[in-house]
């Protein structure tokens, strides 16, 4: 049983499959986003090399930083994802339950973008602390809408909190997406995680030529190595939650092996369309977008999900 | 929000160039904003001086590596104002065919610069690959992509050959559809539109008030463009539009961009054509430049380039003055950057298409210390001016 849970936690689903699955997903990013941009594109191993790199990098603590959230931040943010991915791991590969619902999720999610708030601000720079002032606006924005379209699968499978659960409705009355408000859900969902992963054109806290990597700017060696993971580990978790809420998991038996690469692939490449079409916006913009437009149409969805569209 | 202090510079991603922005915040909110230029010290002016005109003409182009022909071109206009030198037409025509390609490729890269800003990575290089063609026109003509090194007195350095026109019509057009593209995307992308419209406006009256020059000051409805008021090579027998725009913020400012680069290919295309009829030479041969003082002025691609050059009969000048676009167009965030947010002010920074290098001039440091660099510039430069007057008429 420990044995068990351990080699979900540290191999499958867990840190090593989240990592190396995430690296390499992060390498797909960056090539077909070169791709689109007339550029020939990082080499496969490049992410891995990058991510050693800057482990074996002088890791500077500053000075004026409070040290232990500072250190700790990154670390605690690559504990969460790494929880969450075996949560949402175990139920999508091996339809069993890992002791947390959705709510749990909910939870760790926000954890992690308060991580990247307490690193920024306790580092002690300008750039750092206004990049964690936009990073809590933004998760002011996108927390909501991201909380509302969950609730549009929980609903529809008569109000089960269990991954698992959800998944079996999926099974035997087709994927929520197939609804209105499935539909709906699916696509703000869509926007909302492009808000949690500060990807274009949400990547407002981090605005490389505004705040310069924002609440990322003191970091080095192998904590900035820990931020950069969990970038790319996001590419894993918040696609295959996605898949477990909407797209109806997967079937890993013969061709259900394609459809589920096919349905993770479809996520990553239009979080990527929607990455390289877009400018960044203002946090302001941003906020009026989450608050005027998305929540308002994630209560219709619920709404729907609740007369039973 | 306690108020709160964001430096731009000396070093910061914004611009490749050292320079110094102090921003004064209240939360996101600028409500200060303070400029400091003056962290390279060139001193072209002072090399110049102790160069032969034909010398100085390579050494003014490397003032700017983007605007390394309009340099030369205002320098050359002013030799030539000393004694009033002709230049053969077919050298105006090629003359104003770099030019107006050097235009072309300097918005080009000012609207990928200004994608790169706002976030929009694919912009920025979409923009630059669009670019190439222009650089390989300008290669065909001069044999280099950057500093041409066309310019002579009297003329240019080279003839364009007749055989290379109907490949380099066939680059204009490439440059042609592209920017139809561009024009339209930049017309109708709505997130573009939400993003730069409305952001750092300039207003007419702050144009005028500030002096600002070229697409700056057209962007606010200020008409004011060498090329049309006192129109030298060529520009007087091509026909072209002057780009004005009425509302001064940052997006007019991409739209007069984009509406030059088409004016500048229209311009190309008339520049081809007559040199495909006309023949002669490209150079007059200028033994002497006299007595006296000449003043040349260009349209560079960031609005008016001033050279101002004395002469005292011998083959050097005695004093050569340059005042890049930037030097006036810089001072302008002092009314466009206040109370808008962070992310605006920074986009707006860039929208004048800021050229520190080729502002900058001389540097003061205060070995004491307690003095900022820079702070005293206009005061040498009229010190200085002051003392060459006084060598001159004793």
């Amino acid at each position: 049983m420990i044995a068990e849970y351990l080699f979900f936690i540290l191999i499958f689903p867990g840190l090593l499959f989240t990592a190396v699955l995430g690296l390499i997903v992060g390498w797909v990013d960056r090539k077909v986003s070169a791709r689109f941009q007339f550029r020939v594109g990082p080499p496969f191993f490049q992410n891995f090399n990058d991510f050693f790199k800057l482990l074996g990098k002088e890791t500077i603590i500053v000075k004026d930083s409070i040290h232990y959230m500072f250190i700790t931040a990154p670390l605690i943010a690559f504990g969460m994802l790494v929880i969450v991915s075996v949560m949402v791991g175990t139920a999508l590969f091996y339809n069993q339950g890992f002791g947390g619902d959705i709510i749990v999720i909910m939870y760790l999610l926000m954890v992690y973008s308060v991580m990247v708030i307490f690193g920024g601000a306790s580092s002690g720079n300008v750039y750092s602390s206004i990049g964690a002032g936009r990073e809590i606006k933004l998760l002011l924005g996108d927390e909501l809408v991201f909380i509302l379209i969950t609730l549009v699968p929980i609903i529809q499978s008569g109000y089960q909190l269990q991954l698992t659960e959800i998944l079996q409705f999926q099974f035997m009355n087709g994927a929520v997406i197939a609804s209105l408000s499935g539909f709906i859900a699916f696509v703000l969902g869509l926007i909302a995680i492009q808000a949690k992963m500060t990807l274009p054109p949400f990547h407002i806290p981090e605005a490389e030529t505004e705040l310069v990597e924002g609440p990322l700017m003191e970091y080095s060696g192998g904590l900035l190595a820990f931020w950069k993971l969990n970038h790319f580990m996001m590419y894993v978790v918040f696609p295959l939650l996605l898949i477990l809420l909407f797209l109806g998991g997967f079937h890993l038996q013969g061709l259900g092996i394609l459809w589920a690469v096919l349905k993770y692939l479809l996520i990553v490449v239009l979080i990527i369309i929607i990455k390289n079409t877009n400018p960044r916006v203002r946090i302001d913009s941003a906020l009026n977008f989450f608050w005027k437009y998305a929540t308002p149409l994630a209560f219709v969805a619920v709404i729907l999900a609740v007369l039973g569209v | 929000m306690s108020r709160n202090v964001v430096p731009v510079g000396p070093y910061h991603p914004l611009l490749e160039e050292a320079e110094y922005f102090t921003l004064t915040v209240d939360g996101e909110t600028v409500t200060d904003i303070d400029l400091d230029i003056g962290w390279m010290h060139r001193g072209h002016e002072l090399i110049s001086e102790r160069k032969s005109f034909t010398q100085s003409i390579y050494l003014v182009e490397r003032i700017c590596g983007i605007c390394s022909t309009s340099h030369p071109l205002a320098c050359v206009h002013a030799i030539e104002d000393v004694d009033n030198i002709e230049i053969p037409e077919r050298a105006a025509y090629i003359r104003t065919l770099i030019g107006e390609l050097e235009r072309i490729h300097s918005h080009l890269l000012w609207l990928g610069l200004a994608g790169h800003f706002i976030g929009y990575d694919t912009l920025w290089m979409w923009a630059w690959k669009y670019r190439e063609p222009v650089l390989q026109m300008i290669e065909i003509i001069s044999g280099n992509r950057n500093h041409y090194g066309m310019m002579r007195v009297g003329g240019v350095a080279k003839d364009v050959d007749p055989a290379s026109v109907p490949e380099l019509r066939k680059q204009l057009d490439t440059i042609d559809s592209k920017m139809d593209m561009i024009a339209k995307a930049a017309k109708d992308d709505p997130v573009l539109k939400s993003r730069l419209k409305g952001v750092g406006v300039l207003t007419k009256q702050d144009a005028i008030d500030f002096c600002a020059v070229g697409p700056t000051s057209r962007a606010s409805g200020v008409r004011g463009d060498v090329r049309k008021d006192e129109p030298n090579d060529a520009y007087g027998l091509v026909d072209f539009d002057e780009i004005v725009t009425e509302n001064g913020d940052v997006y007019d400012k991409l739209v007069v961009r984009v509406l030059e680069t088409i004016e500048s290919t229209r311009i190309c295309r008339q520049c081809l054509d007559k040199l495909e009829n006309i023949n002669g030479p490209v150079l007059n041969n200028v033994k002497e430049i006299g007595i006296g003082e000449g003043i040349g002025r260009y349209e560079a691609p960031r609005g008016e380039v001033f050279h101002y050059v004395r002469t005292d009969g011998t083959n050097r000048p005695i004093r050569h003055k340059v005042r890049a676009p930037s030097y006036v167009n810089i001072p302008t965030f002092e009314a466009s950057c206040k109370g808008i947010p962070i992310a605006d002010a920074l986009i707006t920074l860039a929208s004048v298409d800021p050229c520190y290098c080729c502002t900058e001039r001389s540097i003061k440091i205060n070995h004491a210390g307690g003095d900022s660099p820079g702070i005293n510039l206009l005061q040498l430069s009229r010190a200085k001016t002051e003392r060459i007057r006084r060598t001159i008429h004793g």
